[in-house]
């Protein structure tokens, strides 16, 4: 399970009639795999990885370090998911260390990310500071470097 | 350049006008001229080497480690390909006398050859095998002595087979498994007598192991100097290229006696002086820390070599299962080409790069390489071809 796990996290396009071989299973074995898989949420999703910069659209991204204050019973699990069902949040991680929650957000423009984090995210309860930082450029996302020049230099025949 | 009055090939050497060149340059020549080949034919990782290699090269240019090293190589080199084959064979060599590092295999064997042989003998050479072991022979003043393997022995080589072709001028077996470019491994029990053979006709042995660190399933690699009473009489050569990706590097050593191992050295004083030093640098750097990225890169080689597997057998080309390098060897008679019309045929109708099994000497007719050290996705696109190639123009 793990070595189809790999090669899906690799390339989620991946044929079955590829997957088989590799995993020396029949197809119609690694099909049910795959759906046991996605069934036990082992699988979440599959997405793209997309450089929308270079499709043309100008996307603004923030990652805010966030204080809370925990409640009692929950922790902090019940104001992350005050904050994480905005679809403005990518992503949220729990942290270790001088700030609770990383948030990142995705929006259109400065304005509308300073907005959502002005009127959304500071007045939720429990939420005690929050620093933005906004991201300037990527270079690598996901295991995947932006602007990978290196390609395959070798000769197309050798001994 | 203008032509002058004098016949260069008339003053050429005699042993290198004996030997012909490589037989892969005409299929270089055609694939060049294409711009959406898929090349099977290509020897060498598709890996770059490891960054953290890399970058440890960088930071030794940095400190200045431009000069020369020691003839041997640097002994923390050294030290540390002891250090290995101890760990992992239990092969106990000097690192001030036993080991000499090099610029690649392909220096190292032809080191070997020139220390170890007179004029007139015999070197037995199993085939097939890659393509440098009979020119180094011819080079040297050697007789190389081919071997055929058999298909039906997954292209191992049998004492039996050996023994047809040793006769008293034979002074030295050269093996070289994993094997390039059948991909096939020799086992412990496989070695066992070919080192009773080595034994009773008392032979020097050259085992290129370049392909050891590249094994698949559970047999690990068979070093043949780890056979019993076989480290005396064997002469070990490996190096960086394949288990690393380190083939522009050029690095590699051989190991054995002190008393080879220093005519070898003496030889390369003269003529390389010493391996480039940069390289030595990542080659340490690769022992030390390279193992992580070494077993990421086989892992990927295993995928795709049970990938091409399945695919070639399922278009019903024979091979066996490859349990090392990344070479797979299949029959292509059933196509009712020759190796080498098989080869130029795929390559201008599909444009799939690959190199005739003649390459690798006359026993490898009717068979092809194809080397699976590129992407899944290039595999499986190149099988697609192959196999509009078998419907479409057989002969």
């Amino acid at each position: 399970m793990r070595e189809l796990l790999e090669l899906l996290e690799q390339d989620a396009r991946r044929p079955v009639s590829e997957l088989a071989p590799i995993l020396k299973k029949s197809e119609y074995e690694v099909e049910q795999d795959i759906k046991k898989l996605e069934k036990d949420k082992v699988i979440l999703a599959y997405n793209t990885l997309i450089d929308w910069e270079k499709f043309g659209d100008d996307h603004v991204t923030a990652m805010i370090e966030v204080n809370l204050t925990p409640e009692r019973e929950v922790g902090f699990d019940a104001i992350a998911e005050r904050i994480y069902r905005f679809d403005e949040v990518r992503t949220v991680y729990l942290m270790s260390g001088s700030f609770d929650l990383m948030v990142i957000i995705e929006g259109k423009s400065l304005r509308e990310v300073a907005n959502f984090v002005a009127k959304r995210l500071s007045t939720i309860d429990g939420v005690t500071a929050t620093r933005s930082h906004f991201m300037l450029k990527p270079y690598k996302k996901d295991g995947v470097i932006i602007h990978d020049e290196e390609r395959d230099r070798r000769l197309v025949v050798s001994p | 350049m203008a032509e002058t009055s004098i016949d260069w090939n008339e003053r050429l050497s005699t042993s290198v006008r004996s030997i012909a060149p490589s037989g892969i340059r005409k299929f270089f020549d055609i694939a060049a001229k294409m711009e959406d080949v898929i090349s099977l034919g290509v020897g060498e990782p598709d890996f770059v080497t490891p960054w953290p290699i890399r970058e440890s090269c960088i930071y030794g240019l940095e400190q200045g480690y431009t000069s020369y090293t020691a003839n041997r190589g640097l002994i923390e080199l050294r030290q540390e390909i002891a250090n290995m084959y101890a760990r992992e064979y239990d092969l106990h060599y000097a690192p001030d006398t036993d080991i000499l590092v090099t610029v690649g295999v392909s220096e190292a064997m032809d080191l070997a050859m020139r220390a170890l042989l007179e004029p007139g003998d015999e070197v037995l050479i199993p085939e097939p095998c890659y393509v440098s072991y009979a020119a180094c022979t011819t080079l040297a003043g050697g007789v190389p002595v081919a071997v055929p393997a058999k298909l039906e022995n997954e292209f191992r080589i049998t004492a039996a087979e050996l023994e047809q072709y040793v006769t008293p001028k034979t002074k030295v077996l050269l093996i070289g498994y994993p094997n390039n470019p059948t991909g096939a491994i020799m086992t412990r029990q496989d070695f066992e007598q070919i080192a009773d053979f080595a034994e009773q006709h008392d032979l020097i042995v050259i085992s290129d192991e370049i392909y050891g660190a590249l094994t698949y399933g559970d047999e690990p690699h068979a070093c043949f100097a780890a056979m019993p009473r076989m480290q005396e009489r064997t002469v070990l050569l490996n190096g960086f290229s394949k288990a690393y990706a380190m083939t522009g590097w050029r690095i590699g050593y051989a190991m054995g006696n002190p008393a080879i191992i220093a005519a070898m050295t003496k030889i390369h004083q003269y003529t390389m002086l010493c391996a480039p030093v940069t390289a030595q640098v990542g080659a340490i750097e690769a022992l030390r820390h390279g193992e992580k990225a070494r077993l990421k890169m086989l892992h990927e080689y295993d995928r795709r070599r049970r990938l091409i597997y399945d695919g070639l057998t399922k278009l019903g080309l024979t091979c066996f299962e490859p349990k090392g390098a990344f070479y797979i060897f299949p029959d292509i008679t059933s196509s009712g080409y020759t190796s080498d019309e098989f080869a130029e045929q795929l390559l201008q109708t599909e444009h799939v790069a690959l190199v005739p099994g003649t390459a690798f000497g006359a026993c490898g007719e009717g068979h092809v390489r194809c080397s699976y050290a590129t992407s899944i996705d290039k595999i499986s696109e190149a099988l697609t071809r192959i196999e509009h190639f078998l419907k479409h123009h057989k002969k």
